[in-house]
Parts: C-alpha cells; structure tokens; sequence
C-alpha cells in the first residue's frame, strides 16, 4: 500500500516550504539570542547588515558561499547517486595539496592565467584521488561509504599536519604552512564585479573562483541531467536493481561519481589557498566540506537551489561573524548554534513542515470533478 | 435479514485532487463472508485502509454492530473487533508464532505471563476454529499457507469478531487456497464475519455470500454471490465487457531460439535456488513457467537476462552461449535482441520517480539513436516515447509525466512497449499482469500472443495459473528450484496444482 502523496506546485515544493524551514529556524535562533539578554531584532539587522551591508561584506559573503557551492555539489553529485559522501571536508583539505603543489612550482615562472587551469586539475585530481579509495571499497567490498568518507576526513587531517609540518614548511617559520606564492599564484579579486554594482570590494578575499564555482554548476546540472552517464547515476540512485536490470556497470558508475564528487571538492582549495591567503594554511577548509551536506540538503541537490543555499550560509558566516563582534553577549559559538538551527531545520526536518502544506494545498485545490482514482492506489 | 456487522454510510476520501472513495455503502450482514472485488486503483484497498484506521474518511459514517464508531487508528479498529490479515504478512520472520501473537498485546512489562495465558488462549483457538500450528514454530521456518494462518490467528487472539482479508490467495498454491476457504467457511459458522478483497473472480464465486463491486472509487453495485455470474461481475469491475478467455491459434514452432541446459543458480547466501535447470523456446511459441512464488523462477530468468551470475550450466541465445559468471551484461544480451520484462516493474522495470521518457530507454541507454556523444538526444528520446505512447495506448499520454502517476497497468505498458518494441527474437515476461488492471490484462496478453505470432520465442513466468495456462503453448512446472514436470496446456488445474506443490511427476499423472 502506498502513500498516497499529490504532487505541490513547483513554486510550493521549492520555494515555500524551504522558506517556512528557514523563517522557522531564525524564530527558534532568535528564542536563544533572547535566552543570552539580547535583543534578536537587532541581531537580524546586524547579521543582514554585516553580510549586505557593504561591498566588503558582500565581498566576504560571496567569497564563503564561493566554498559552499563547492561542496554542496560534490555532496548533490554523490547523492544522486544514492551516495552519501561526507568526505567533502578532507576531499578539500587533500585538494589543497594539488593546489599547493602547482601553485609552489611554477607560481615564479607562469602568470596567473596559465597556473589556475593547472591548479584546477591539479585539485581535481587530488580530491577525486581521496575518493576513490572509499569509492573503491563501497563498489567492490560494499563498505558503507558513510563510514569510509568520515574515517577520511579524519585521515586526511593527519596527513596533512604532517605534510605541512614537515615538508611544506620553509625552515626556520613557526607557522605550519607554505611560503606565500608569487604573484602568479595569486587569483585576481572580482572587484570589478562588485563595482558594477556601485560597491567597493576593500579587503575582501572575492576572487573569480566564484567565476568557476557558478560554471561548476552549469556542468553539474549538464551531467546530472542531459548526459548518459548521469542517466545512469540518477538510475543507480533512485533504484539500484533497476541499474541492474539495466545492464548499468555499478561498480564503474559509483567509482566515477565519487571521484566526481571529490574533484568538486578538492576545487574548493583553489578559493581559499589561490584566492585568499596565497598560501595552504592547517586547517584551511574549516568546516566547508561538511556545510556542503545541508547546502546540497537545502537546495535539492540542484544547482539551481544550491547556488543560492550556499550564499545564505555565506550570509550567515559573514554576518554571524559580524554579529560575534557587535554584540559582546553572542559568542562566535552562539553564531554556530545558529547555524546548526538552519541545518536542523532546513536539512534534518526538511519534511516536517510537507504534510501540513500539502494538507492546506488540496483542501484548497480540491475539485469535484469526475477525475478517477487511479493513482490514489496504483502502486503497491 | 441478518443485523449488519458493518454498514459504512457516505464515506468520502481524497488524495489531493484524487478522489480515491465517493460516497461509499457498504452493508456487511453478520455471519456472513462478503467479497469485495474491483480493478487495481478501485478504491478497495482505501475503504479498508479507512475500516482498519490507517486514514481517516474526510466524511461519512462507520457503524459497527449497529453502533456509530469512530475508528482514528488501528487499535480503535482492533477495540471494535475487526481484524485484519494484510497481503504482506506483518510478521517477525525471526520471532516464533507465539511471540507474534502477543505483539502489541504483552499484557505486562515482563512477558512470563502474557505468554502463560497466551499459549492457553492459543490453544483454545486453535481447537475451536481447527486452526493448527506448532506455537513455538519459527516464522521463516513455516510454509507461506501456515504464516497467513498466523495472521489469522493474531487477528482473533485480539478479539476479532470482523477479519477483513487482503488478497489473501496471491501467494498460496491452489491446494492451499482451498485450504484457507475451508477455514473463511469454518470461521463462518462460528459466527465470524469475513471480508474478502481479491480482483479473481472465481474465488468470489467459490467462496462469498454476498459480493460488492468498487470502479473508480465508486461502489457500483451489490449482489448475491448465487444470482450473478463470472461475466457480469468482470463487466460491473471493467464497466465494459471483457473478454476472460484469450484467444489463439495453434503454435508454429520454429528453431531453438533459447535454450538452456543444467543451469544452476545460488544466491548470495549460497542457497541453491535453480537447480540444474534445462528447456528450451523456439520461434514462434510460448513456454509457460508455473510454480508458486519463490520456488526459483525469478532467479531462473534473471540468469537468462544477464541480471544475476549462475554458477553452472550454459545458455544459448540464437546459438551462440552467453557468459554467464559476469552478472553485469544485460545491456549487451539487449543487443542481442533479448528483451526481458522484468517480475518486479516498480524494482527492476522502471525508476518510478524518472519521467516517463527516461523510462522509455532503461536498459537501451547506450543505444546510438539516444545519444550525442556523451549527451543524451532528449529530442530523440521523447519522440520515440511519444510514439510507443500511442502504439500501446498508454494513459495519460504525455512522456514528460513522472513515472509514478501511471497506474499499475500503464506502468506495465511503458515496460512491454519498451521491450516489445525493438523486435527482439527472444521474449522473457514475468508476472506481465501482476497488480494490472482487467482491461489492460486483455490487452497485454493480445500484445504477447502477437509477439509469438510474428516468430518471436517467448518465456513466460507467471504465478497466475490461470494466465499460464491460457497463454502457454507447453507449460513447465518449477518446485524448489527444479522443474519437476511439463505439460499441455490442457491438463487440469489439480494436476497442474500438485505438480506445484512437489508431488511426484509420475504421482500426479497417474
């Protein structure tokens, strides 16, 4: 017996009840500001005003949700094919090696035209490198992909304390990280864009990598629904004994989407290292990979939904950030709970609020007509 | 007259803008066994799902025993005496029969007890109603015939003075079917009331007093089991007349198209499932597979198809062999003019939540005509779809739909379209009518009989006996993974029937 779900319309499916998540979310957010002797009124303005409220903050928030879109595509790759890859954190963080390394060898001889191609296959190749091998055992052995991606990240951070500390790092610095790069390592900031704008870009790190993180997602969408390989993932992800039936090579399939997946992710290296700090830091990723899980969750694992999911997260980095200094009362972890509230609601209890809409849309649409019931049970 | 043991007034149930139950009367007089039957997408299973309290009617009333009652879930229902024995037995497989029957009535936080007074009630049922079964059994270990008894047992272990039954009989072999009437008659004379919701018509007519006929959510019409017949009853459900009989023309066997010797097959637990199986099809006919579900059909034909690996045996497809030990090339058998519609559509022949194009190519997605280099030809794809659309009369006719809002019967024309469409040489169908409506049954089996007619060799799997026996040219019976027997189509059922249940070749044809 089925249940027997009637379609929303597309504006209610995608629009208004993500929207209702998210009102829910800052009504229950603003509940602890109130807890803490603050005033969430005037935090909202605050967190709007830091992230809009100049070209600085736009600069900043654009420059996170830069990571964001990133990850949220490796996640909505991975996902629709029945993937959960949690491993975006270390994808990335691995990534940055493939960066660093193009960026180290050459960042004096190339200019910056020449070295971003290359440090774009080179994270690619690094962060699809680090998927693979869960990717590997999930097909041939059937590890859960979950568990192999956590143990990953976990893996990869060692890998990289080490790497940092003893092999990146110029004698004699204190600091566990590569030298500065050349100014051919260095991406040009998108301040022109802003300008257009009317908004002066100051000190914020937006750099074209924003550029490639929106041309990522045309091809995420090329992929996923007009290719035959993304025929065949979308398949694997919603019936894998279809994909059976099919004569769809599972094993080939769920190897190549990871590695998809992870060269997504190792891309987001390139905004940070490239495009901020011109240098691979410890801990340069801090915590995108695992942002990507609710900006794919939010946005439908579609481009279209995850572009803007990343920029509210953006949003509310940039503004939580702005938040924490504003208002001596909110810490930078309250800024965290915050954030954890509009995962919990717009990820986790994503369907929490679904019945109740779909309720009010057929009491409201109901016609008498003479129309069978034909899918009320069709399928079982 | 009986008192009503049922009578439901006005009820009234929308999905959405699916009005799955219009006014729906129902009077079920007491003592009596009342047969419920329409097509798939009736409404049956959501008026007894509103009986039973897994939805609420949005109007009308329920009254029980002459008593208005408001039913908001399953416990409301089991508080008014109804039981209900679902299609998918809801049992623990590894919990014993009695364990099963106190679930969801322990009694106590410590179960010493409950199971104490349990087992002595138990055995009280099992006198009373001739209801057999080892209390300490194992679920998995029993037979399928002895789970459903289970079922029927939790249901009057609760008090059931009502049991609503659904499509009971779907996985029981003949004998055992017969079997469960006689136990519907026996609870009958003790003064039970029965519902039975099934769409065959013949147990309606073996087994009711009284029948009522559901179509679009309608209740159409009421009758006495003896003043109707067969033929009124299946145009009540269709709204039309139906053909029940298939009609054919002698075979005209052509050479081996498939054929398949010592064929064996275990599954991922190393059970043997198809043991050493051997036959072959020709052009032009169609060999029946009969067999009560699990005893290795399934597993037989996904071994044909390319779908699972066998461990030994050889298969040849037009005369050369296939590999067999790499499960993995059932895109390469389609090219070889394989098709294969698969048992389980909602699983295997479709992906439910795809538009009805995409469904359109599963399976032949590496087919040039659908791609532009790595990129799918959408335009291609949709005007291919658009066109079996219109060639196998699937409602409603529009390939952008999603999947999943075809009914039953439509879903299945997508699959045989897409398989019968490429004029392949070899034909495998499984359960091609399972959860099908009457009218589209019709039409399917037209469609088989002329893929045979127009040389194709076909393989069919069916549970249905009837089904296999209208549309087989030879039928071969499956039991425990062997084939244990084959026949003409016009042996009888009881023959078929035993066959079916393991008992001996030369037994059953003397």
């Amino acid at each position: 017996m089925s249940v027997p779900y009637s379609k929303l319309p597309g504006w209610a499916e995608y629009g208004l009840i993500p929207l209702i998540n998210l009102v829910v979310a800052f009504v229950v957010a603003g509940l602890v500001v109130l807890l803490v002797g603050e005033s969430p009124l005037e935090a909202a303005i605050l967190l709007v005003k830091g992230a809009f409220g100049s070209g600085e903050g736009i600069g900043f928030t654009l420059y996170y949700a830069t990571n964001f879109i990133f990850s949220g595509l490796a996640v909505a790759v991975a996902f629709h094919c029945g993937l959960f890859n949690i491993g975006g954190e270390g994808q990335a963080y691995i990534g940055g090696l493939g960066v660093a390394i193009v960026a180290l060898s050459f960042d004096s001889y190339l200019p910056w035209w020449v070295i971003f191609p290359l440090a774009i296959i080179g994270s690619a190749l690094t962060g699809a490198l680090w998927a693979l091998i869960p990717a590997w055992l999930q097909a041939k052995r059937g590890s859960h992909i979950v568990i192999t991606t956590i143990m990953f990240n976990f893996i990869a951070a060692s890998l990289m304390v080490y790497l940092l500390v003893d092999v990146f790092k110029p004698a004699g610095q204190m600091a566990p990280e590569t030298r500065v790069f050349a100014e051919g390592a260095q991406l040009p900031r998108l301040d022109w864009l802003l300008e257009m704008f009317g908004f002066t870009i100051r000190y914020a790190p937006f750099n074209i990598s924003f550029l490639l993180a929106l041309v990522a997602g045309v091809l995420v969408w090329l992929l996923i629904w007009r290719t035959k390989l993304g025929y065949e993932i979308r398949t694997m992800g919603h019936s894998p004994s279809a994909a059976r039936y099919a004569g769809i090579n599972q094993t080939r399939t769920i190897i190549i989407t990871m590695m998809i997946s992870g060269g997504l992710a190792g891309m987001m290296a390139l905004n940070p290292i490239m495009g901020a700090q011109f240098r691979m830091q410890l801990d340069f990723v801090t915590g995108a990979g695992f942002v990507g899980i609710a900006v794919a969750l939010m946005g439908r694992s579609h481009p279209v939904g995850i572009i803007p999911a990343a920029i509210l997260f953006g949003m509310l980095y940039q503004g939580g950030a702005e938040i924490a200094f504003e208002m001596p009362n909110i810490s930078r972890d309250m800024i965290v709970i915050i954030q954890g509230l509009v995962i919990l609601f717009a990820g986790a209890l994503e369907h929490l609020f679904r019945p109740t809409v779909i309720n009010i849309f057929s009491r409201l649409s109901r016609s008498p007509g003479p129309d069978a019931a034909t899918s009320a049970e069709g399928g079982r | 007259m009986a008192d009503s043991a049922i009578t439901l007034t006005g009820i009234n149930k929308s999905f959405g803008a699916v009005r799955a139950n219009r006014d729906i009367h129902l009077d079920v007089a007491k003592g009596t066994i009342h047969g419920i039957i329409g097509e798939n997408g009736a409404g049956k299973s959501t008026l007894m799902s509103i009986l039973y309290g897994f939805y609420q009617a949005d109007s009308g009333e329920i009254n029980i025993d002459g008593k208005p009652t408001t039913i908001h879930t399953p416990n409301d229902a089991i508080a008014a005496g109804i039981g209900m024995v679902h299609q998918h037995f809801m049992l623990v497989e590894n919990f014993s029969v009695l364990e099963n029957i106190i679930l969801g009535a322990e009694g106590a936080a410590l179960l010493a007890g409950g199971v104490a007074k349990a087992r002595a009630e138990l055995e009280r049922l099992e006198r009373e109603y001739g209801l057999e079964v080892d209390p300490d059994a194992i679920i998995e270990e029993l037979p399928v015939g002895l789970q459903q008894r289970v079922e029927i047992l939790k249901a009057l272990f609760r008090g059931a003075e009502i049991l609503i039954l659904d499509e009971p009989t779907g996985v029981l072999t003949p004998a055992e079917a017969d079997h469960l009437f006689r136990i519907l008659q026996q609870l009958k004379e003790q003064g039970k009331t029965i519902i039975l919701i099934t769409h065959k018509l013949r147990e309606i007519m073996a087994v009711t007093d009284d029948v009522s006929v559901m179509r679009q959510g309608q209740m159409v019409a009421t009758r006495k089991t003896s003043e109707t017949t067969v033929e009124e009853l299946a145009e009540l459900m269709v709204g039309r007349r139906v053909l029940l009989r298939v009609e054919k023309d002698p075979p005209n066997p052509g050479e081996f198209k498939l054929s398949v010797k010592g064929l064996t097959v275990r599954d991922s637990r190393g059970v043997v499932m198809v043991d050493d199986v051997s036959l072959d099809v020709r052009a032009g006919e169609i060999v029946g597979i009969a067999g009560v579900a699990g005893n290795g059909q399934s597993e037989l034909i996904e071994a044909i198809a390319g779908i699972s690996a066998a461990e030994s045996g050889q298969i040849m497809l037009e005369g050369k062999p296939i590999n067999l030990t790499d499960g993995a090339d059932a895109a390469e058998l389609r090219g070889r003019g394989l098709a294969h519609v698969p048992e389980d559509r909602h699983h295997m022949g479709l992906v439910l939540p795809f538009e009805e194009n995409e469904n359109a190519i599963l399976g032949y997605q590496d087919d040039p005509k659908y791609l532009n280099g790595p990129f799918l030809n959408i335009d291609a794809i949709r005007a291919d779809a658009d066109a079996r659309i219109k060639e196998f009369d699937i409602r409603p006719a529009d390939s952008r739909l999603k999947t999943a809002n075809f009914s039953g019967g439509n879903q299945q024309k997508i699959v045989l379209g897409r398989e019968m469409g490429r004029d392949p040489s070899v034909l495998i169908v499984g359960q091609p009518t399972r959860g099908v409506d009457v009218g589209a049954i019709e039409f399917i089996h037209k469609r088989i009989i002329e893929m045979r007619d127009a040389g194709k060799a076909v393989l069919l799997v069916s549970v249905e006996l009837d089904e296999i026996r209208s549309l087989s040219d030879r039928i071969l019976v499956m039991f425990a993974g062997k084939i244990v027997g084959e026949r003409d189509p016009e042996a009888s059922e009881g023959e078929l029937g035993l066959l079916m249940a393991g008992i001996d070749d030369q037994e059953a044809a003397a």
